[in-house]
């Protein structure tokens, strides 16, 4: 019955969407304010219609209602009940619902909260999202819907993948979809500025916020991914270059370029054609990933399961948003450029110098848009070679991390310094040099870049060294990441000391050293951690015990644990340092009742300076599951600052969020 | 009328629109096998001996000749014995469940193709089922156990094979690049391989690959 209803309201969420997008675009290119109006209310019920419809497959879900097919196939009673409410997103046509339903809510957000936004640029925003959101429904009602009875229903479901039987894959989704669908928002304003014709100061201003927060979302989303992989995959690492990564990195890359292009265009009106590119960029990016990830181009090790009908719909969808949005920059942004010089009679202004923070972002923008186009050109490197019958090949972390980093630490050293430009203003040499500190700051990165690896090495000497321990590159970044941070700290401190009070410093100054800071935490741990870590793969049976640096694995023994839907083979470890128990370990090996595939729970001590890391792989006697394994032991330093880093970043974009200067609403110009 | 040089960026998403359509419809998991307009390797292998044909014949009265078929009499089955004639290597096993949906196409394709010659290697039958702890097992039962298996699947599911050649320890397996069952050859007159397709038979492999490679190779 709930199940009927909430199909009908989908199915009604799509119709009311189609007419209140195409009623309100065309109410504000007529100038109707009564056609105009309709958007703000029909939003706000698009987002009732199919939160009602997301929250009965919730609802399917708890109640085991397997004459539902989609619940049939991801559920079961036996899954505990945080796992039945995460299966609703555990596959293909709930994930899309998922989706849909963050479109639906960051377009109600935008109706209800942008009160100061003038009325005919609102309308164009909402039906922009709206048309979005139907284009999205239709997909789901015409090749993916949740909502089809099997009947009879079944006595048991099929339980949900035991690898998304986890925290971590119960929160990922929704974050990451958060950020790619936010994403709809920054694209939305930019069709809405180019539909008008007005693209000045206010514009970027009110945008900016919902770039940030889609940003910091998908920044979470991401963190919360890799983390989800480092403890659930147990490989031990947190970033494989997979297709399906990329996809999320690529309007991550580019959002973060649009965040600092609006800036610029906010301050001093500069950037906008590059600016509206980016904003339609960001949210192309967002579907071209969810293109590759459902339509099964490339291979993955996400492997949903796929069906070209559905891939052909995304790709008939992209051409619909992305081509039409692409034209209409065409076809517009050149009246823009000439509205632009005749009403802008300070032509002066918009000159600025080679050293002013508006290059310093302009080369940070470029630099961010080829790192993604390298990224890009990697994942669609196999299918373009395919396509084109000359191979199968594959393109792996090598050729990833040999255009990225090198991409990367320039960006670096330019946030660095961005403490010390000014607008306009040919600043930055003087600054740096005025500012005899800076010199002293560098001379501390330098030595400290080069005095960490000594350490770290000698302390590893007893482990078998890589020969990536010895690449120059590990310095550079090294010195790149403390010199950012300690710039970032010092500068925020100065900056406190100047004003009265710890308050009237703009929350978007400490949003933006507190993202910048997580930047260079970010870094120093990723060097550290993949030129560092130290993998062991040992046999052990009870009793025995294996050493890595100062720390002692005695595994007392193995035994077999049952759990709500799986019974488990589980190591019992004690982790020794200087002769004391400093922690128990349990990694253990799960076989789900539901599936062939056994899973792999690694027991990872958490630590700020290193974590580490068994994980089970295999009994060497399948007959004897007691017996000795095969096991992986891993030492990973500084690996929590990845996250740590991601976290920061996330946080520094919610707070310049709260920066008063939002809320104020119109500015003069 | 001035350039807009902004059209070169809807060019190139166009562009980018073609190649992933075009790559909607290739499988980025399909692996070419290097085998490709190489001569088959050369094995032999004995044969699934001696089946009853009447036991066959009751258990699948419309299909092609099987009492033909079986009797059929050969010990061992090599490439060699197949030359002058178009043949498909079709890699199965009892354990294999994609097998199974393949089974009945392969059934149906061998009553309508009554010119093609169909060799089925049996790989692993009894070291690939994990269910099986073959280990200790003497190299007599494991061949009798295999045996009986797949006599026992030809009989409930019909038989589309003019001879089943029993991979038991996967050499050959090794030699053709079998890296997934099911796994199908077509291999021509000359003995060389025209065509590989790994992963079960459908309709459409069947009709869109196999079917005109055979008849541009005139047959």
């Amino acid at each position: 019955m709930w199940i009927e209803l909430a199909h009908f309201a989908l199915i009604s969420a799509m119709f009311i969407a189609l007419f209140a997008g195409v009623i309100s675009l065309v109410g504000a290119a007529k100038n109707k304010v009564a056609q105009m109006a309709i958007a703000k209310p029909s939003s706000i019920l698009v987002c009732l219609l199919v939160s009602l419809s997301f929250a009965a497959l919730i609802n399917a879900f708890v109640n085991d209602d397997f004459s539902v097919l989609y619940v049939a196939n991801h559920s079961n009673t036996l899954l505990p009940l945080i796992y039945k409410v995460s299966a609703v997103w555990g596959g293909h046509e709930g994930s899309l619902l998922l989706w849909i339903l963050m479109l639906t809510w960051w377009s109600a957000l935008v109706a209800v909260l942008s009160k100061k936004l003038p009325y005919e640029m609102l309308a164009r925003i909402l039906g922009v999202l709206n048309l979005v959101a139907f284009g999205f429904l239709l997909f789901i009602l015409a090749t993916s819907n949740p909502f089809l009875r099997i009947l009879p229903a079944v006595f048991e479901g099929r339980d949900l993948n035991p690898l998304l039987q986890d925290p971590g894959l119960a929160i990922h989704p929704p974050l990451l979809y958060l950020g790619y669908v936010g994403f709809s928002v920054a694209y939305a304003f930019a069709v809405a500025a180019l539909l008008s014709g007005k693209l000045d100061s206010a514009w970027a201003r009110w945008s900016r916020p919902w770039t940030t927060a889609a940003w910091a979302f998908l920044t979470l989303g991401i963190m919360v991914g890799s983390w989800w992989s480092y403890y659930e995959l147990g490989w031990g690492g947190w970033w494989f270059w997979d297709p399906v990564e990329n996809a999320s990195l690529m309007p991550w890359l580019v959002g973060t370029a649009l965040m600092h292009s609006l800036a610029v265009t906010e301050k001093r009106g500069l950037f906008r054609h590059w600016t509206i590119l980016l904003a339609i960029s960001a949210f192309s990016l967002s579907l071209l990933g969810t293109f590759l990830v459902r339509s099964g181009v490339l291979t993955s090790v996400h492997a949903f399961a796929t069906d070209p009908s559905r891939g052909l719909f995304i790709l008939l969808f992209l051409v619909a948003v992305i081509g039409s949005s692409l034209i209409l920059f065409a076809w517009r942004a050149s009246k823009l450029q000439a509205q632009q010089s005749q009403n802008n009679p300070e032509k002066a202004i918009s000159a600025f110098s080679i050293f002013s923070t508006e290059s310093l972002l302009l080369v940070n923008n470029i630099l961010l848009v080829v790192v993604c186009a390298t990224v890009l050109l990697g994942t669609l490197y196999p299918l373009i070679v395919d396509v084109f019958n000359v191979g199968k090949i594959s393109v792996g972390p090598p050729y990833f991390n040999a255009v990225f980093v090198p991409l990367m630490l320039p960006i670096l050293l330019l946030v660095a310094i961005v403490n010390y430009s000014k607008w306009k203003q040919s600043s930055i040499m003087q600054n740096v040099l005025k500012n005899k500190l800076v010199i002293a700051y560098f001379v501390i990165s330098l030595i400290l870049a080069i005095i960490i690896p000594i350490v770290l090495n000698k302390q590893n000497s007893e482990q078998i060294l890589l020969e990536k321990n010895n690449s120059i590159l590990v310095e550079i970044c090294l010195f790149a990441g403390i010199f950012l941070a300690i710039n970032t700290i010092i500068n925020t401190l100065i900056r406190i000391k100047q004003q009265a009070s710890l308050f009237s410093v703009p929350m978007a100054f400490y949003g933006m050293q507190i993202a910048h800071f997580g930047l260079a935490i970010f870094v120093i741990g990723a060097t550290i951690v993949s030129t560092y870590e130290i993998e062991k793969d040992i046999k052990l049976s009870a009793g025995e015990s294996v050493t890595i640096l100062d720390y002692t694995f005695k595994l007392n023994s193995i035994k077999i644990v049952e759990g709500a839907n799986y019974s488990a083979a589980q190591g019992d470890f004690d982790l020794i340092q200087n002769n004391q128990v400093v922690n128990k370990l349990y990694p253990e090996k799960r076989n789900y009742f539901s599936s062939t595939m056994p899973m792999t729970e690694a027991a990872i001590d958490i630590g700020f300076w290193r974590d580490v890391y068994v994980s089970l792989a295999e009994p060497i006697d399948k007959d004897k599951p007691l017996d000795a394994w095969a096991m992986r032991i891993y030492y990973k330093p500084c690996v929590d600052w990845l996250w740590l880093g991601c976290l920061l970043m996330a946080v520094g974009g919610i707070i310049s969020i709260l920066d008063r200067r939002y809320r104020k609403g119109i500015v003069k110009q | 009328m001035k350039f807009n040089k902004y059209i070169v960026l809807v060019i190139v998403f166009f562009a980018l629109v073609i190649l992933l359509a075009i790559g909607l419809s290739l499988d980025p998991r399909e692996v070419p096998s290097p085998l490709i307009n190489k001569a088959a390797p050369d094995f032999s292998l004995p044969v699934l001996e001696s089946q009853n044909p009447k036991e066959l014949l009751q258990s699948n009265t419309n299909s092609k000749d099987n009492a033909e078929k079986v009797v059929n009499n050969l010990n061992n089955i090599s490439p060699r014995d197949l030359k002058g004639k178009f043949w498909l290597l079709n890699v199965w096993a009892t354990w294999c469940i994609s097998c199974r949906a393949e089974h009945t196409l392969l059934v149906d394709f061998a009553n309508k193709n009554p010119d093609v010659t169909i060799i089925g290697l049996n790989y692993k039958e009894v070291r690939g089922d994990s269910d099986i702890d073959s280990s200790k097992m003497s190299e007599e039962t494991e061949r009798s156990l295999a045996d009986s298996r797949a006599k026992k699947w030809l009989v409930e599911r019909g038989n589309p094979y003019d001879w089943v050649a029993m991979d038991l320890n996967g050499r050959i397996g090794i030699d053709y690049g079998v890296y997934g069952v099911p796994e199908t050859y077509l291999i021509d007159k000359e003995g060389i391989i025209r065509m590989k397709h790994t992963g079960p038979l459908t309709p459409e492999i069947i009709n869109s690959k196999i079917l005109p490679t055979i008849k541009s190779l005139g047959m």
